[in-house]
């Protein structure tokens, strides 16, 4: 079997989802092969916070456009997806870390970003289960949550609605010069072939600069009320300098449910998804220190997921220098919910010839090619 | 043919005093050995109310389908039929 | 809080007391843990009329050297050699040498329109109930669903005074014909049947008969039945309706123990694929008590080094098990009851799941990732059993806890630490928040 399509996406996971809903709603003929379940991948594993951040400027650039992209986007996400805009509460310990949110403050507002600061005393009422006391903490007002598996699927309806095809379960195995091959033989023809499989996409492509970065997570039962925003630590400059591989951070938020998911870790090197106990007991720790009412809620479930990480954390958005008929979209790391969108928006635009909103420079798979072809 | 014999093990012994509590705030009196579950249905109340809003009462009796959550002394989500009832406490359904 | 055991038996059913003393007699530090409050597993706990055999067991148990955990539920495993257990707000570790897994099973539900009113429970739910202090003497019950569990509750209630209104069960009677010969051929079955039977007197008995509906406002009020294209309701107090029995495998898949057709693979001397961890009673297949009672025997010894004495017992675990296919046969469900449920039936109670949003899904996961089946506190136990005989799927992806757990008792088993990992000097995990999420 043998069909031709203007573009083939491989992967259903929220990149791959809103990649298809793009070119589906730009009237391109769309298939989408998908080798489990929808949004069942790395996307069913995160957290959903829809989060600016400013680590380099260019991760700030597509994290904001994305999110632009998701505010605009969130009347028409059914109940499923459970978008809520609680915003992110980042939360400092001392005096030295008020000046890391009086930066930030500086820097979102820089980006045309509202936030707020709030002292020691409005922090503990806007979060009276939070340690006290904390020095305060920088409110991201327009950061958000939802339920990333729902939020895919929801995507993928969308491009299905504008006459996508979906193939599942069809795994991609071979992909090259305009022909992607299924598992079951059928071959489909396009002038692009989008790579979005995640973490897996190197099975395709092994030369691909990207690594599997552990990460675990908690569910508890429902305490509505308890948690108002998704919180995260600012301790980064106490532990800046201890550069190891494993780490665990504060990073809490309230589910619609009324539940609290509780993360997270980073650990590379781990290929086993089984829960690491060493590691989970550093973030319940870390979690009880800053929320210590944490330690006594119920856990339902603990799981793992791996975030597909690039080396210098920037995504691979556009063609592969090897062979321009793949465009990639992959390596999103730990923000891939949030950045789902605008890279969709990028790659259609990259098919299209149309200007971007944002430079796509940054994201250019080219940037890898030279060290590529050293290795 | 002989009915099975009757037979009481120590944790239900007949000779123990009867154990007061209070369901909702309202005072109660069971026999020992008497579960949280089980003293919530004598106190005529349901265990809690579902994510869409029904009555539940429990289901397994045996700690596995979590029907028969209630609030023990402050602690939400305890199972009920896994609890036995003691002096004082303070039992809440939702 | 830790403790180290020569063996850790984690189930005080019969199979788990039974593996207990024996292992003890034998010179054994034993540990016996049971979320429940009492020791007896589900038929003979809470003390109340039970059958000599049982009140012997119970008494050799106390007598012996074993370490109760009563109230204590296995929540993890979290490294080798080691299972974290809690009760109300404690939390142990126990080490073991050996791990015997004698965890049971619980009761196979099925939904149907208002199954989940109060006062619907399972068969063994209701006399759980029961024996843990509800009152029945008066009430008027319907004992409904499969197997030799109805006829045992039946009884059980009769004697504590409920009135049995009916006992239905949906296998026809030629299915329960062949399991009474099989019964016919174990004295010792029969003996405690034909109990039963004597205690239920006056109980109607209706074969391929099963409940379509429950109804009431608040709680449960009556039951409509049907036997064929015969339907009646009957008004009643309750309805205890429990389709046999499912293994509990979840901590055994946990620790990795291989398992086929849902139940826990073990060779002749009931040892897992893992290397010191057995497993003996019903997680192996449902076979009762006196299999249950050989089987953990046989754990026992062997875990405990006697391999000829479990060895010697081998045969007699071997004639018991064309009663585990008798079983097994007279309990198959018959199709129709695939259709019980209509679109607005709760499947997933946990989450409020109606069958109409199940309907079309792939498997267990998509149906979980997508509409939340199976996603609350028993994580699939009672929702995933039925999704296997509605839509054939399989829910088998265990994770930690194994029961819902306190946060602070997936960290460690002691008292808190009260600074973040990274902030005190030794570890080697750092914190990483400028990446967050
Ligand atoms: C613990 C954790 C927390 C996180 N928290 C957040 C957060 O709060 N906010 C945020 O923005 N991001 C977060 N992330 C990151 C986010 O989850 C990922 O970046 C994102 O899900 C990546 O989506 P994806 O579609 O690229 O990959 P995936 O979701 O992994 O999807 C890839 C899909 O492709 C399919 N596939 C792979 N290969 C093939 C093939 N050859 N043929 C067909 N199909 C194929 C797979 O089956 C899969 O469904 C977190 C990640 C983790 C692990
Ligand atoms: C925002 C959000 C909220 C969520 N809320 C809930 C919730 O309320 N309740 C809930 O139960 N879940 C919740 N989940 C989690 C979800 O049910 C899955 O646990 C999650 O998708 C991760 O899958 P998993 O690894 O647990 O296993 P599965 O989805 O079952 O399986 C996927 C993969 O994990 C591997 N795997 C499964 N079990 C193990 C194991 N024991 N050891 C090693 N590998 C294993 C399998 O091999 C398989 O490859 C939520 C997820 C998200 C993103
Ligand atoms: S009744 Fe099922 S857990 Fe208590």
């Amino acid at each position: 079997m043998s069909e031709v399509w203007d573009v083939v996406v491989a992967g259903a996971g929220i990149v791959g989802a809103a990649c298809a809903a793009e070119c589906a709603g730009l009237g391109l003929r769309t298939a989408v092969v998908e080798a489990a379940e929808i949004g069942g991948g790395a996307t069913a594993a995160g957290m959903g916070h829809i989060v600016v951040m400013d680590d380099s400027p260019a991760q700030m650039a597509l994290t904001h456009y994305s999110q632009t992209l998701w505010h605009a986007l969130s009347p028409h996400l059914g109940p499923a997806v459970e978008y809520e805009s609680c915003g992110t509460l980042w939360v400092a310990v001392d005096d030295q870390e008020m000046d890391e949110v009086r930066r930030k403050h500086r820097v979102y507002a820089s980006a045309g970003i509202t936030t707020e600061i709030l002292d020691s005393h409005s922090l503990a009422e806007a979060e009276p289960h939070l340690r006290q006391p904390l020095a305060g903490a920088l409110l991201v007002p327009s950061d958000g949550v939802l339920y990333p598996p729902c939020a895919a699927a929801c995507l993928m309806e969308q491009a299905q609605h504008n006459g996508a095809r979906l193939y599942a379960p069809r795994r991609v195995v071979f992909a090259r010069a305009g022909t992607a091959r299924l598992d079951d033989g059928t071959e489909l023809h396009a002038a692009h072939i989008v790579l979005a499989g995640g973490a897996d996409t190197v099975q395709l492509l092994p030369e691909l600069p990207i690594r599997g970065r552990k990460g675990h997570l908690v569910i508890t039962d429902r305490y509505p009320g308890m948690v108002r925003h998704q919180l995260v630590e600012l301790g980064y400059l106490k532990s800046a300098h201890s550069v190891t591989t494993d780490s665990v951070a504060f990073n809490v938020q309230p589910r619609r449910t009324g539940q609290i998911l509780i993360g997270s870790s980073r650990q590379y090197g781990a290929e086993d998804s089984a829960v690491d106990h060493e590691i989970l007991a550093a973030m319940i720790d870390r979690t009880r220190w800053y929320l210590p009412d944490a330690g006594s809620l119920s856990a339902i479930r603990v799981w793992t997921g791996f975030r597909a990480a690039t080396p210098d954390k920037l995504p691979l958005i556009g063609p592969w220098p090897g062979d321009e008929t793949l465009i990639l979209a992959t390596g999103h790391e730990g923000l891939g919910i949030t950045t789902s969108l605008a890279t969709a928006r990028l790659v259609a635009d990259h098919l299209l010839g149309r200007k971007p909103k944002i430079s796509i420079e940054p994201y250019l798979p080219e940037r890898f090619s030279r060290s590529l072809a050293h290795a | 043919m002989p009915e099975p014999a009757p037979t009481r093990i120590a944790s239900t012994s007949a000779s123990a005093p009867p154990v007061a509590l209070t369901v909702n705030g309202v005072p109660l009196t069971v026999a020992p050995g008497t579960t949280v579950a089980a003293a919530v249905c004598i106190a005529g109340a349901h265990a809690r109310t579902s994510v869409s809003g029904e009555p539940r009462g429990p289901l397994c009796g045996m700690g596995i389908c979590f029907e028969c959550r209630v609030t023990v002394d402050g602690t939400p989500h305890r199972r009920g039929c896994q609890v036995l009832c003691a002096p004082g406490m303070d039992v809440r359904t939702s | 809080m830790s403790a180290h055991f020569d063996l850790v038996v984690v189930g005080a059913g019969p199979a788990g007391i039974a593996a207990a003393i024996a292992a003890a007699r034998a010179g054994r530090s034993v540990a016996l843990v049971d979320d429940n409050p009492a020791p007896g597993g589900q038929i003979w706990r809470h003390g109340a009329h039970l059958p000599a055999a049982a009140r012997k067991w119970l008494v050799e148990l106390q007598a012996s050297s074993v370490v109760p955990f009563y109230g204590w539920r296995v929540i993890d495993h979290p490294a080798a050699r080691l299972i974290r257990a809690e009760s109300g707000a404690d939390c142990t570790d126990l080490q073991y040498d050996r791990l015997i897994l004698a965890t049971g099973a619980r009761e196979r539900f099925l939904p149907f329109p208002g199954w989940t009113l109060p006062n619907v429970l399972g068969a063994g739910g209701l006399d759980a109930m029961v024996r843990g202090g509800l009152p029945i003497a008066g009430k008027r019950v319907v004992v409904a669903g499969t197997g030799p569990l109805l006829f045992a509750v039946a009884g059980h209630l009769a004697a504590r005074g409920a009135k049995i209104l009916a006992i239905c069960e949906q296998a026809q009677l030629g299915h329960l014909a062949s399991f009474a010969r099989c019964l016919l051929s174990d004295p010792a079955k029969l003996f405690q049947g034909a109990g039963y039977m004597l205690a239920a007197r006056g109980a109607r008995l209706h074969t391929g008969c099963w409940p379509v509906a429950a109804a009431g406002t608040t709680q449960l009020e009556s039951v409509t039945l049907c036997q064929g294209s015969r339907k009646w309701t009957v008004a009643c107090d309750y309805l205890a309706c429990g389709f046999h029995l499912a293994p509990n495998t979840e901590l055994a898949q946990l620790l990795g123990c291989r398992t086929a057709y849902g139940f826990v693979v073990t060779d002749d001397l009931q040892r897992t694929s893992v290397t010191d961890v057995f497993c003996a009673g019903e997680p192996t297949g449902i076979g009762g008590v006196e299999l249950a009672l050989i089987e953990g025997q046989i754990a026992g010894l062997a875990a405990a080094g006697k391999l000829r004495d479990a060895q010697s017992l081998v045969p007699r675990r071997q004639r018991k098990l064309g009663f585990v296919a008798a079983l097994r046969e007279s309990c198959t469900l018959n199709p129709s009851l695939r259709n019980l449920a209509d679109e607005d039936t709760i499947v997933c109670r946990c989450e409020d799941v109606r069958h109409a949003a199940l309907r079309g899904r792939a498997s267990w996961r998509d149906a979980k990732l997508h509409t939340r089946c199976g996603m609350g506190p028993c994580q699939g136990r009672i929702c995933g059993v039925a999704t296997e005989f509605l839509f054939a799927w399989h829910a088998d992806s265990v994770r930690p806890p194994v029961l819902p757990a306190m946060v602070s008792s997936l960290a460690s088993p002691g008292p808190t630490r009260n600074q973040p990992a990274s902030l005190s000097a030794e570890t080697a995990i750092s914190a990483h928040s400028k990446e967050t999420p």
